[in-house]
């Protein structure tokens, strides 16, 4: 009698722990994950409810971003870039500083947008509601969305006018903050360390190439521009200017950065006008005529040796061979 | 009989009061008493593995600072008697919960494009100053798990960041995406710590008699652990050994 009670027992012990081991991992995360469906986003006046959006994000998104939001749906593996881990609570279009939360609106606006040179379309054909209810969706994959909020936006002053004194320096900014690093003396995305990127997953990553589209990863405007070096995005190898350059400076690189675009712009035609020539890495960058640059440039060209063999050779090419046909796009 | 409920009632107030104090005053003077302090020795057995060369020459600045010295990388750093540097011993167990941070900032600082140290090891809360004294921007870039991950530009004569982490994580890597051989990693560890040198020394400071679990981290061989006393007024010891693969 005795051993059968205890053999009895051991049988149910056994069950149990086969039971429990059972329930794999994955299922473990799926239903932590629904513990948070009451998730909410708001942007105005929509509400976004997570448990609304099921159904949109298992036709539209599951297919690359996965059941769980881990990026590993089955179209994951033919992809590059790789879809977006949601678990991470990562994103790269922010308006808030680096190593913070997005926004619901930052969020939106993505889902919206949709991210040039990826697969990520946009899903402006979707109803407000369906969108606003999927940026909840999305958030609660992560739970870094129950604890912690997102960082304050970043302020982006009034932009100030076009001129040529502000191409000029913004010309002397991107050689001072060494943009030409990964984005190349041109802009092309081809600098000395660019073939060495990597993202957070450690899988290769290029550097935007200006020449190459009238988009960024995050908008189109001179505000997503700003916001972009200002906020850097999170998961790649772009940092965050925020802590060492100033408003006007990033206007100046701003304006500077249009210069580059292949499409008709005014700073285009101001560069054209000052004939200007992509920065030599090598020489002191010309000093901005404005007190903004005050922070001593001297510190940069004061060893700038005498030899250089990596940056030079990047760039053949005279500044107007630089956008041999650019297209009339306004 | 209302004047018995009354004392009683007092008494057992009074008792919670003393009780509280009590628990004040023993909660300070181990603070107090906690100038105990751990030291001891990390040695490397067998030969430490290759480390290669790095190539700076895409970064003139930073190779003529190393003209002379070429530099490798630093996965395993074992000084000549056998001592492994760059090893974070710190409490992994059996504290109290009172430790404070200290309040003394700890540095990185980029430099010949290499961070020195090549392991900083700090408490949470503790302020950390990421420090460029080069004439090339870096961009900081850890990427940890349990802390969120940021990354920040900081171009030659920018003064340093002031970083602090939330949470415990033995280690957060470190790394430059402009120099991508530069890496360290930053061991955000609750307590006293210690990070060895290159002899392999260590030494924990304030920490409060008692029975510890001590682990010793390193980038490559991973952790190893064991049990100490430390008893009031009197140094303990612990020394580690790892074993070259």
């Amino acid at each position: 009698m005795r051993t059968f009670m205890i053999r009895w027992a051991l049988l149910v012990t056994v069950t149990a722990f086969l039971g429990f081991s059972a329930l794999s991992s994955a299922q473990m995360t799926r239903y932590e994950q629904d513990q948070r469906l009451g998730t909410e986003a708001h942007v105005g006046n929509l509400t976004g409810h997570a448990h609304a959006a099921k159904e949109n994000y298992r036709r539209y998104c599951v297919g690359c971003h996965g059941e769980e939001g881990d990026g590993e749906g089955e179209n994951a593996v033919w992809l590059d870039p790789k879809p977006r881990n949601f678990t991470l609570g990562q994103f790269k279009c922010r308006s808030t500083p680096t190593g913070t939360l997005p926004t619901d609106e930052d969020l939106y606006n993505t889902l919206g947008r949709g991210l040039v040179n990826s697969n990520m379309p946009s899903w402006n054909p979707l109803s407000n509601q369906a969108r606003i209810d999927l940026v909840a969706y999305v958030k609660h994959f992560s739970p870094k969305f129950q604890g912690d909020k997102p960082g304050p936006p970043v302020q982006i002053p009034p932009e100030p006018e076009v001129t040529a004194e502000r191409i000029k320096a913004g010309q002397a900014v991107f050689q001072k903050l060494e943009c030409w690093k990964c984005h190349g003396v041109e802009g092309r995305g081809n600098g000395p360390s660019a073939d060495t990127l990597t993202d957070d997953q450690n899988r290769p990553i290029k550097p935007f190439n200006f020449h190459d589209g009238t988009r960024f990863k995050c908008g189109t405007s001179d505000q997503d521009l700003y916001k972009i070096f200002m906020t850097g995005l999170d998961g790649t190898p772009m940092p965050s200017f925020a802590d060492n350059v100033k408003p006007d400076e990033a206007w100046q690189l701003v304006f500077y950065l249009r210069t580059l675009q292949p499409m008709q712009s005014k700073e285009k035609q101001i560069a054209r006008q000052l004939g200007l020539k992509p920065i030599n890495p090598n020489s002191t960058p010309t000093p901005s005529p404005q007190p903004a640059a005050s922070d001593t440039p001297a510190t940069a060209p004061a060893t700038a040796p005498e030899t250089s063999p990596a940056a030079s050779p990047a760039s053949p090419p005279p500044a107007d061979s630089a956008s041999p046909n650019p297209p009339q796009r306004k | 009989m209302k004047t018995e409920y009354k004392y009683r009632v007092l008494a057992l107030f009074s008792a919670l009061v003393l009780f509280s104090i009590a628990i004040l005053i023993s909660g300070r003077t181990v603070d107090a008493a906690s100038g105990g302090s751990i030291t001891g020795k990390v040695k490397l057995n067998g030969t430490a593995p290759h480390q290669r060369g790095i190539d700076m020459s895409k970064e003139p600045t930073c190779a003529a600072i190393h003209k002379d010295k070429p530099v490798t990388m630093e996965n395993v750093v074992a000084g000549a008697d056998g001592g492994l540097a760059d090893v974070v011993v710190y409490i992994s167990q059996g504290l109290s919960g009172n430790e404070g941070a200290s309040s003394e900032p700890v540095s990185i600082t980029q430099k010949g494009c290499q961070y020195i140290p090549h392991v900083v090891a700090l408490d949470v809360g503790q302020h950390m100053k990421v420090i460029n004294a080069d004439q090339t921007s870096h961009n900081i870039h850890p990427q940890p798990k349990n802390n969120p991950e940021w990354n920040k530009s900081q171009p030659p004569g920018a003064p340093p960041f002031d970083v602090t982490w939330a949470n415990e994580e033995i280690a957060v890597p470190v790394k430059c995406n402009i120099h991508p051989w530069m890496h360290g990693y930053v061991a955000v560890v609750k307590g006293p710590f210690g990070v060895s040198d290159e002899s392999g020394s260590f030494k924990l400071q304030g920490v409060a008699p008692g029975s510890y679990t001590l682990t010793a981290w390193q980038e490559t061989y991973g952790t190893q652990t064991q049990k100490v006393t430390v008893a009031a007024g009197k140094p303990a010891t612990a020394d580690f050994t790892f074993t070259a693969k």
